[in-house]
């Protein structure tokens, strides 16, 4: 079960994975996660799923070395496999014509992006990416991105590729220049908190996916829970995708440290020991 | 057949006119109910061990002498799955203690469970001749249940049930806790290929990740559902029906009915402000943090906030195994804040007792109406309103109203919210035409079958938070009304 068919390195703390998990693969859309665990003894994390083949029964996972969990899951191999992978969970991407179509991916987040902008590509939009990156070697699936878009646009933080600049100047650019009438913002949520400022100057209808600390994933606990439009909201049921506008980050900023402390020990505890 | 006549032919059987002899009734009315065993209430709210330890066999055959083996044995009508009562205490009364967990298990597959968490003092216990009829303290049918099962898994010698030969017909439940376990028993017993699916990774749903190993241990609850696999039901876990596969996948699949008893998934908040901050657990979160994912032990991965000041918000059983567990984590003052009275709660009697024992702080008539939190969002303050009790509501309870100007503040580092819990909306959602009520529970009739008729729903989805053995009720229900569908099915 879940037997990991390939492995690759974007860099050296992302790593991209493709899982055998027919069940999943079938019947996952752009937008939906995964819930993941590791052993006995591990904790569930989310993963929004970067793809899929269902001719092969296979989904792509790409994760970020940030913690304990993660930096496990990059270090398993081809032909292992992980102990518990449970989905497809959340509410799909609304996928529709609209006209001109404006992604961003920050990090990361270009990952979960991908089936999106392919999903709008498809569905007639004119797509228009800004992927963002620090530098260089961090950013990722650049190839894949261009196949679906019309037109890419890199920023990075130290001008290492494409222009030096945020996300959020990328897209003001595409903004300024012609109409656009819809935004996805993935990445961190510091960036996506930027980037929906960026398109509320504008008044453009704006959706961001959102990756938030959950125990079970399927509206049982409420660790996930949010602010959006001044009220409560789980992002494992009602999510991840909410509008933008109306989503609290720093709130979502605050949750997300809830456990950074314990998370740093345990990180450096599970590093000394490897 | 007649189930009075049932009853009444059982008890003319002559190893139980024998015993009705050897005590007369008077003699047995003269005792005094047994007392559970327990760890010391200092010593238990620092170690996660059970509290309860079960009956000695001396004590177990004494207790079981108090039953007179009524002509009419009222007890059974308060119990949701029919236990038959009589005969199984009988059968301690005479040392039989593994026959006494079979006849137990003809109608509970759960035994062991049911003796630890059923609130026996609203059901068989308070239909007892002694409580109707003496106003005396009735014949502890909770201890002697679990003393049997217990009697049964400690021996090694676990019967498995009589299975009916098997009509190869596939049916499936979605949830695994103890409406479907209840359920998939009966159907296995019919001779059905029964699968039960489940989200989360373990098998057992609230068994596992709701109920604290001090009131009911993970693993008397693994034996149980090791027996129910040994019945052949198999178990699919991280299987969200639904989404992995929906309804319509697995009617393909040939599964010729559904039983749905996904639980009640949502927690409920109370939308005050702060109620977000850091530190602020739904009970769901904090028992399954720690219950399912071992975030108090230190090899998990899996972290949970702890600190000296915990306040529990609610009175239910929930409430109760959340503040006790807070205590047994290290809080100096693991506080219950409750907006009635000691009366009024829902807990059991005996879980607030043992609350009460454990040092628990009981903050009653006061309610929550904000939280404080430092310059890094994490919950450093409660501010609570003191309340006192009005005219009864719909629920008959006496209503609380706020004392306005009664605000005031104290220090918390983990406040657990345990007011409730909505249904779980992922199945409704997923199955086209499937009717709900407005608060989104799964509308069945007496037969427990919903608007669709090959899908069959029990447990919380239905009763939007009830307690296990009526979960378990419904799931034995919903098997017969289930197994009567099919076969009307097939006739046609």
């Amino acid at each position: 079960m879940n037997k990991i068919i390939s492995k690759e390195h974007f860099s050296e703390n992302v790593v991209k994975l493709v899982i055998h998990a027919p069940d999943i693969a079938k019947s996952r859309k752009p937008g939906h996660f995964v819930m993941v665990k590791l052993g006995k003894k591990g904790e569930r994390i989310p993963l929004t799923i970067a793809g899929a083949d269902t001719k092969a029964g296979t989904i792509d996972l790409v994760i970020q070395v940030v913690g304990v969990t993660s930096q496990k899951l990059t270090a398993l191999n081809v032909g292992d496999e992980i102990t518990d992978l449970a989905g497809p969970l959340g509410q799909a991407t609304h996928i529709e014509k609209v006209g001109t179509v404006l992604a961003a991916g920050g990090g990361v987040g270009t990952a979960p992006l991908l089936p999106i902008v392919e999903g709008f590509k498809k569905a007639g939009n004119r797509v228009i990416t800004v992927l963002a990156a620090r530098n260089k070697d961090l950013l990722i699936l650049e190839d894949q991105i261009r196949k679906y878009s019309d037109e890419v646009i890199i920023m990075t933080d130290d001008g290492s590729y494409g222009t030096k600049g945020l996300v959020t100047h990328g897209m003001e650019e595409v903004i300024k220049r012609e109409k656009v009438d819809l935004a996805i913002v993935i990445g961190p949520a510091v960036m996506m908190k930027f980037a929906a400022l960026t398109t509320k100057k504008f008044n453009i209808k704006t959706f961001a996916s959102l990756n938030t600390i959950m125990v079970d994933g399927t509206g049982m606990c409420g660790a996930c829970r949010i602010t959006v439009g001044g009220k409560t909201k789980f992002v494992c049921v009602d999510g991840p995708e909410f509008d933008a506008h109306q989503v609290d980050f720093d709130q979502m900023l605050m949750r997300l440290s809830a456990y950074k402390e314990e998370e740093a020990v345990a990180y450096e505890k599970h590093m000394a020991n490897l | 057949m007649d189930l009075k006549k049932f009853y009444k032919e059982q008890r003319a059987q002559e190893w139980r006119a024998d015993i009705r002899k050897d005590i007369k009734t008077k003699e047995r009315v003269s005792m005094t109910r047994t007392k559970m065993l327990e760890q010391d209430p200092l010593v238990r709210n620092h170690n996660g061990k059970e509290v309860n330890l079960g009956l000695t066999e001396k004590l177990a055959m004494e207790e079981a002498r108090r039953c007179i083996d009524c002509p009419d044995p009222t007890c059974i009508s308060g119990c949701p799955v029919n236990i038959y009562i009589p005969k199984f205490i009988k059968k301690i009364e005479i040392g039989d203690f593994l026959g006494a967990a079979q006849i137990l298990k003809e109608t509970n597959s759960l035994p062991a469970v049911c003796g630890r968490v059923c609130p026996q003092e609203k059901q068989c216990e308070a239909n007892c001749f002694y409580t109707i009829k003496l106003g005396q303290p009735p014949v502890a049918i909770g201890f002697l249940e679990r003393f049997a099962a217990d009697y049964e898994q400690n021996s090694g010698k676990m019967a498995v049930p009589e299975i009916a030969e098997s009509n190869g017909i596939k049916v499936a439940a979605v949830g695994s806790g103890p409406a479907s376990l209840a359920w998939a028993t009966d159907m296995a017993r019919f001779g059905y290929d029964v699968t039960v699916f489940e989200a989360l990774h373990e098998i057992g749903g609230v068994l596992k990740y709701g109920i604290p190993d001090f009131r009911l241990p993970n693993s008397v609850v693994d034996v149980e559902i090791n027996n129910v696999k040994s019945m052949g039901v198999k178990f699919v876990t991280n299987f969200v029906v639904g989404r992995t596969a929906s309804i319509e996948d697995l009617r393909e699949q040939g599964f010729k009915a559904f039983f749905v008893a996904s639980g009640a998934g949502l927690p409920r908040f109370m939308n005050i402000p702060g109620e977000n901050f850091n530190g602020i657990f739904s009970s769901n979160e904090f028992l399954t943090r720690i219950n399912l994912m071992g975030a108090a032990k230190e090899d998990y991965d899996t972290p949970v906030s702890l600190g000296k000041n915990i306040a529990v918000i609610g009175g239910g059983n929930t409430a109760m195994d959340s503040v006790r567990m807070a205590k047994r984590l290290g809080a100096e003052r693991a506080m219950i804040v409750y907006r009635r009275t000691r009366e009024e709660m829902p807990a059991r009697l005996e879980e607030v007792h043992h609350a009460v024992e454990e040092e628990i702080e009981f903050l009653n008539l006061n309610n929550p109406v904000e939280y404080l939190a430092d310059d890094k969002g994490r919950v450093t303050h409660m501010i609570l309103q003191k309340m006192e009790l009005g005219e009864p509501d719909d629920s008959g309870r006496r209503r609380p109203i706020p004392i306005e100007g009664s605000e005031y503040k104290i220090p918390v580092d983990v406040v657990v919210v345990a007011v409730g819990v909505s249904p779980n909306p992922l199945i409704p959602a997923s199955v086209k035409g499937l009717k709900t009520t407005k608060w989104g529970t799964i509308v069945v009739n007496d037969d427990f079958q919903t608007s669709i008729e090959d899908i069959f729903a029990g447990g919380d989805i239905v009763r939007g938070g009830a307690t296990v053995i009526l979960a378990m009720g419904d799931g034995r229900d919903a098997a017969t009304g289930m197994d009567e569908y099919i076969k009307n099915k097939i006739k046609k």
